[in-house]
């Protein structure tokens, strides 16, 4: 009881609500372990991703192999581990990327508002119409397959979300004492912008970059999948799993150890959103 | 209504020529294009391409030459399918990817209505819970995973049903349907259920208690009209993800739609198809989504007023 005698800050609150949520702790654990073993990877892999042993073959888990082997008598964990390393690496290059244009977007547009704003968020509407599945894919087949490009155009398209939350939160923020009085002292309005109004929005932002961490995922395996985005001899979850849709009848742990790490994965980031997202606003609340 | 409509459609028409234009000029700028000489290409399609866009003329008029045979429907010829031309393979593959999409949007919305409403009713019982926790799940696992996983398991474990084809065996339509359907349908509960909490609590269902009407009555007539609104307009969006989820469902049970051509058309850097169904698709896209938005305009008194007054 005597914690709460104490003047708790808003960030001490969000993480005791966070701690209580248990999907969330689960959520927030298992990636913390994930980026760790993504980080170690190359020390800790069991083999190289890219050594083949023919004469092997696929073969089911064993101790030498503790997940398996696949077709080219690769050692599916290395793979896996790798995989992780494109899986995160992309989450999170695309997901910086979506958060820097959305958020300069979006403080812009609400600060300045009137017809800038007008014009700024007509964009952003418009697109929102645009299929960009489509012109990420017909970008890997002329620009060629490079792993780069398709992080940007993967972080480059999921930022409009982002800009229309932060414009909502700057819009409301710009009318409170706390802007008027710095703007009243004559603070220059990029001070304002950085100083006063992006650190305020970062709740709402840290939960948005959160829920597109999955989503930039599930795209880079999706294409992955496809057979458009990473190639092998490199590794990554969709290819994988792609992998081991094909061998699925002769050798059924090359596809469920890879189909349940990537969902386990999409489930943890999920989970750790939804949870940040009531513990930084308990108003907003599961939908 | 009118007013919304010519408003929607002034949002449209730009994104569509915004598609139209950078994708023809993405193909355009391809090492190794089609439109590039150098590159070795059956002279057979070389020729009708160079009969078609008069390849040897400026830029800008080659562009405006796709753009009006586009409108008409006329994308040229396949660059790996000679004698084959885009609009061709397009009508081949369109209506097999319109059934799988159909089935798949009926399946979600029927699965994802019913328990969404029952969950609203019922809230906080163990029908609400258990609908609500399999819908989480559902939205988790993509198609890239359930689909093989779906058919290791009652295809090739149980061997239940055929893992492949599009109407030549007993059953084959089952899977994919399902591994197309199930995300939608977990968010069409979500949002069923969502939507109807909101009603359900509203003044004039109280009042159609009050006159005494069946809950039948209550539930599918008054509440779900206004309950299924977040519903109507996730159906734009899901269109779109249904014919981008089509891409993978087909080449995964190897069905021979419209999404397999893009997937091979894109694998094959068949530039003139993949050129064609890109823009394609995306006109696809745009007007679904645009009707979804007027029907939910439609349905919703609040939306349709904002546009009447002015």
């Amino acid at each position: 009881m005597s914690e709460l005698l104490q003047i708790s800050s808003i960030w001490q609150d969000a993480i005791f609500r966070l701690k209580s949520n248990r999907l969330a702790v689960f959520g927030g654990v298992f990636i913390i372990l994930l980026i760790i073993l993504a980080t170690l990877t190359p020390w800790i892999a069991p083999y190289d991703y890219a050594q083949q042993d023919r004469v092997l073959g696929p073969t089911p888990p064993s101790f030498q192999h503790l997940l398996g082997t696949d077709y080219l008598g690769r050692d599916l964990l290395t793979r896996l581990l790798y995989g992780s390393r494109i899986s995160l690496l992309v989450g999170f290059i695309a997901t910086t990327v979506a958060l820097i244009i959305g958020v300069t977007w979006g403080t812009v547009a609400g600060y300045l508002g009137g017809s800038i704003d007008t014009w700024m968020m007509r964009i952003v509407d418009t697109l929102y119409g645009i299929p960009f599945i489509i012109l990420i894919i017909l970008l890997m087949v002329v620009f060629g397959r490079s792993l780069v490009l398709m992080f940007m155009a993967i972080g480059a398209v999921e930022w409009l979300t982002m800009a229309r939350i932060v414009r909502a939160q700057v819009n409301s923020l710009k009318q409170r004492e706390f802007v008027l009085a710095a703007k009243a002292m004559g603070v220059k309005e990029t001070t304002i912008m950085t100083r006063h109004l992006i650190p305020n929005t970062l709740g709402p932002v840290i939960v948005y970059a959160t829920l597109t961490v999955p989503q930039v995922m599930l795209l880079e395996a999706f294409l992955s999948f496809l057979g458009l985005g990473v190639q092998a001899p490199m590794s990554s979850w969709g290819l994988l799993i792609r992998d081991g849709a094909v061998s699925m009848e002769e050798s059924w742990w090359l596809l469920v150890f890879p189909a349940v790490i990537f969902s386990t994965t999409l489930f943890s980031l999920n989970f750790l959103g939804d949870g940040l997202r009531d513990a930084l606003d308990p108003r907003m609340g599961p939908n | 209504m009118l007013k919304l409509i010519l408003n929607r459609l002034m949002v449209s028409i730009p994104v569509l020529l915004a598609v139209v234009t950078i994708t023809f000029f993405m193909v355009h700028a391809a090492p190794g294009g089609p439109f590039d000489f150098d590159r070795v290409v059956s002279p057979e399609v070389m020729e009708k391409l160079n009969e078609k866009y008069n390849l040897d003329a400026p830029l800008y008029k080659q562009y405006f030459d796709y753009l009006v045979s586009a409108i008409q429907g006329d994308f040229g010829p396949s660059f790996r399918y000679p004698g084959r031309t885009v609009a061709e393979m397009i009508a081949i593959g369109l209506p097999i990817t319109f059934e799988l999409a159909i089935y798949s949007i009926l399946f979600a919305t029927f699965l994802g209505i019913t328990f969404g409403s029952l969950a609203a009713l019922k809230q906080n019982t163990l029908l609400d819970y258990i609908p609500m926790s399999i819908s989480m799940a559902g939205i988790c696992i993509p198609s890239i995973v359930l689909g093989p996983l779906l058919s290791l398991i009652f295809g090739i474990w149980m061997g239940w049903l055929p893992v492949s084809g599009w109407g030549t065996y007993a059953g084959d339509k089952l899977l994919p349907v399902v591994t197309l359907g199930t995300a939608y349908a977990a968010y069409c509960a979500r949002l069923t259920r969502g939507g109807m909490l909101e009603i359900l609590g509203q003044d004039f269902i109280r009042t159609a208690r009050a006159k005494g009407l069946s809950e039948f009555r209550v539930v599918v007539v008054h509440a779900l009209r206004g309950g299924l609104i977040p519903v109507v307009s996730f159906l734009g969006p899901a269109i779109a993800g249904l014919l981008a989820g089509s891409f993978v469902v087909e080449t995964i049970f190897g069905i021979p739609g419209l999404g397999r051509f893009y997937v091979q058309a894109a694998f094959n850097r068949d530039y003139t198809m993949i050129l064609g169904t890109s823009i394609f698709f995306s006109a696809l896209i745009i007007l679904f989504n645009l009707l979804a938005d007027l029907l939910g305009a439609a349905m919703d008194p609040r939306v349709r007023e904002s546009y009447s007054d002015e």
